[in-house]
């Protein structure tokens, strides 16, 4: 069951990314920079965990995610430190998203040449 | 963004304007749309079942498997984005292939494998956050503010 | 001689001696492949950057079209040329090989015709004897500063136009034979306020329109003077949206006469979206396909005018217009040609 609500979460905001590049005319930046503040609020007013336990990866997987792992870890530190605890908590949780980006980008570009 | 520069376009301009949106190709937005969710579906599915993967076979747990997963969909990623691949999926899927992580992985890869013609500390060092610098930067300050918010409510609030 | 506030005629009329025509792979599987000199099967052409190779396209159109001229480089007073990458190194460094003194020039896509003009004003005013002018433009070295990293997931709208690899460049003398240029119409920058980077095609169309009918009134001729009027890269949209202009301002073009090259270097089925474009678009297609054309004897009179959108990844970025320009050059071949 988990794996029909994965696809249909997951593919509904990309639907809402589709909207926001052909109806508003975004670019992809300022199209996922948008999801990634909305993924934030969200779990800022704590709705992103729920619709994690719901849809699995259909939530995880998407840029939403990012934001919602942002302010998760800022908020697990402040919890235990305070006020700089929203400082040093925030990549704790997201750490795989950025460091395997810049590691495999940097694998990539000592492998592959770019095909046009 | 159109409504400002409207107001201060020409009667001639305004004019012009009408008359090319009629020849305009208008953009398929429901096939797009549609082309979206099951491109996106399919990857939120894929990072499903590696999720289920590293639960089974590893020793991560429900909350613990998103790390492990979001690096394999990003190595999938560089695959498909060093073999010339990510952009054509990417010309049929729209927001279902930048929307995922996979999007983000490819907007690092992407710079870093083409900037590589201006070495490897300015060009590709210098060059490989040009399109995911500001999903980071949204994020990250996004977050500090309403993390800030919540701590102080909660603490001087009792929320 | 100048006729009207912007149009030169050649009384003298350059002859354009002979022309070198260069592509990538896409136009080797495009709808005109036999009128390139040379095809390259990738996109590298041996070298270790995009830009680099789009130098080497340019270098190989000039030396075409020197060899086919029967010409040395030595001999050549001037080259005109430009093309769409920043400070147009790749055309700066060719020049650098050739020898010969350069202008660099700078007019988006309406480069080819650009140079043209100046190219034939020179010739026709004793300043030269031998003279090669010419565009470039390279795909991936265009994207990777324009728009996107090659390997990006962008995904690109329906307006969007394919950018041209390709050169070609055209040696001019004042005697010989060949086809004939007669005269000049040098545009203004039009700006209708669009702004969709995505959408080249509507924002040229006004410039390509304001031109083609101050060149019509200032020569004092009628459009069906000429068999053909061809547009550099307007692409489908850019065409029909500058024949409702036309039929709304009166200009008698018919659809037969009016073409664009970016509607004619591809073929059904290449994802090329609205067209062809880039500064190779027009000068890949005037230089080799409608001169051979025209040397065959299909058309005498035919009217170019190459179009171009003055923008750049930074102006996009401040939330800028789109200006755009258009030059149009009259090149004539057999029949009765106006004095």
């Amino acid at each position: 069951m988990i794996y029909f609500w994965a696809f249909v979460v997951g593919g509904l905001i990309c639907v809402i990314g589709q909207i926001m590049f052909d109806v508003f005319k975004l670019t992809p930046g300022h199209t996922l920079s948008a999801l990634v503040v909305i993924g934030a609020l969200l779990d800022g007013f704590g709705l992103y965990e729920p619709l994690i336990d719901f849809a699995g990866a259909g939530a995880t997987v998407p840029i939403t995610s990012f934001g919602n792992s942002l302010v998760h870890g800022a908020m697990q530190e402040a919890e235990k430190h305070g006020l700089v605890g929203v400082l040093t908590g925030m990549f704790e949780v997201t750490s795989s998203g950025i460091s395997s980006s810049i590691i495999f980008a940097m694998i990539g570009a000592l492998l592959f040449k770019p095909k046009g | 963004m159109s409504n400002n520069q409207k107001k201060q376009l020409t009667p001639v301009q305004q004019e012009y304007q009408k008359l090319q949106k009629q020849r305009e190709i208008k953009r398929p937005v429901v096939k797009n749309c549609i082309k979206a969710f099951l491109t996106g579906g399919l990857i939120c599915l894929i990072g499903q079942l590696i999720s289920d993967f590293y639960i089974y076979y590893f020793d991560f747990t429900e909350q613990t498997a998103g790390n492990p997963t979001v690096g394999t969909l990003i190595f999938i990623a560089m695959l498909l984005t060093g073999f010339g691949v990510y952009d054509r999926m990417a010309q049929f899927g729209g927001a279902g292939t930048a929307v995922p992580v996979t999007g983000f992985g490819n907007a690092v890869i992407s710079p870093a494998i083409e900037h590589r013609s201006e070495g490897f500390v300015l060009g590709v060092g210098g060059n490989m956050f040009k399109l995911a610098g500001s999903v980071i930067l949204f994020g990250v300050f996004s977050a500090f503010v309403i993390a800030l918010i919540k701590t102080i409510l909660i603490q001087w609030g009792g929320l | 001689m100048l006729a009207g506030h912007r149009t030169w005629i050649f009384e003298h009329k350059p002859v354009i001696l002979s022309t070198g025509t260069v592509g990538g792979p896409f136009e080797a599987n495009g709808a005109i492949p036999d009128d390139f000199d040379t095809l390259h099967a990738d996109l590298w052409l041996g070298q270790d950057s995009y830009e680099k190779a789009h130098k080497v396209l340019f270098e190989e159109a000039c030396q075409k079209a020197m060899e086919k001229g029967g010409i040395q480089k030595d001999q050549v007073q001037f080259i005109l040329a430009g093309d769409l990458i920043n400070q147009i190194t790749p055309t700066s460094f060719a020049s650098r090989t050739i020898g010969s003194p350069y202008f660099g020039l700078f007019g988006a896509c309406s480069t080819s015709m650009e140079g043209l003009a100046l190219g034939a004003y020179i010739v026709n005013t004793k300043g030269a004897k031998y003279l090669l002018t010419g565009a470039s433009s390279h795909n991936t070295a265009v994207e990777k500063q324009f728009r996107y990293p090659t390997e990006y997931g962008g995904q690109k709208p329906p307006t969007a136009q394919w950018t041209v690899t390709g050169a070609g460049a055209a040696l001019l003398s004042d005697s010989g034979d060949g086809p004939r240029v007669t005269s000049a119409t040098i545009g203004r920058v039009i700006d209708m306020g669009l702004t969709d980077p995505f959408n080249m095609g509507g924002a040229m169309a006004p410039a390509a329109v304001d031109t083609i009918e101050a060149h019509l009134k200032e020569r004092n001729v009628e459009p069906s003077y000429y068999d053909l009027i061809v547009t550099g890269d307007l692409g489908q949209i850019g065409r029909e949206v500058s024949m409702d202009l036309f039929k709304k301002h009166g200009t008698p073009i018919s659809e037969e006469q009016y073409q664009d090259c970016g509607l004619m270097i591809y073929r059904e089925g290449q994802p090329v979206l609205a067209g062809a474009s880039g500064a190779g678009c027009s000068a890949t297609v005037v230089y080799g396909h409608l001169l051979n054309r025209m040397k065959k004897g299909e058309f005498k009179r035919m009217l170019v005018v190459a179009t171009g959108a003055l923008l750049s990844p930074l102006s996009f970025q401040q939330n800028e217009t789109i200006p755009c320009i258009a030059h149009a050059v009259s090149i004539e071949y057999g029949g009765d040609q106006l004095t």
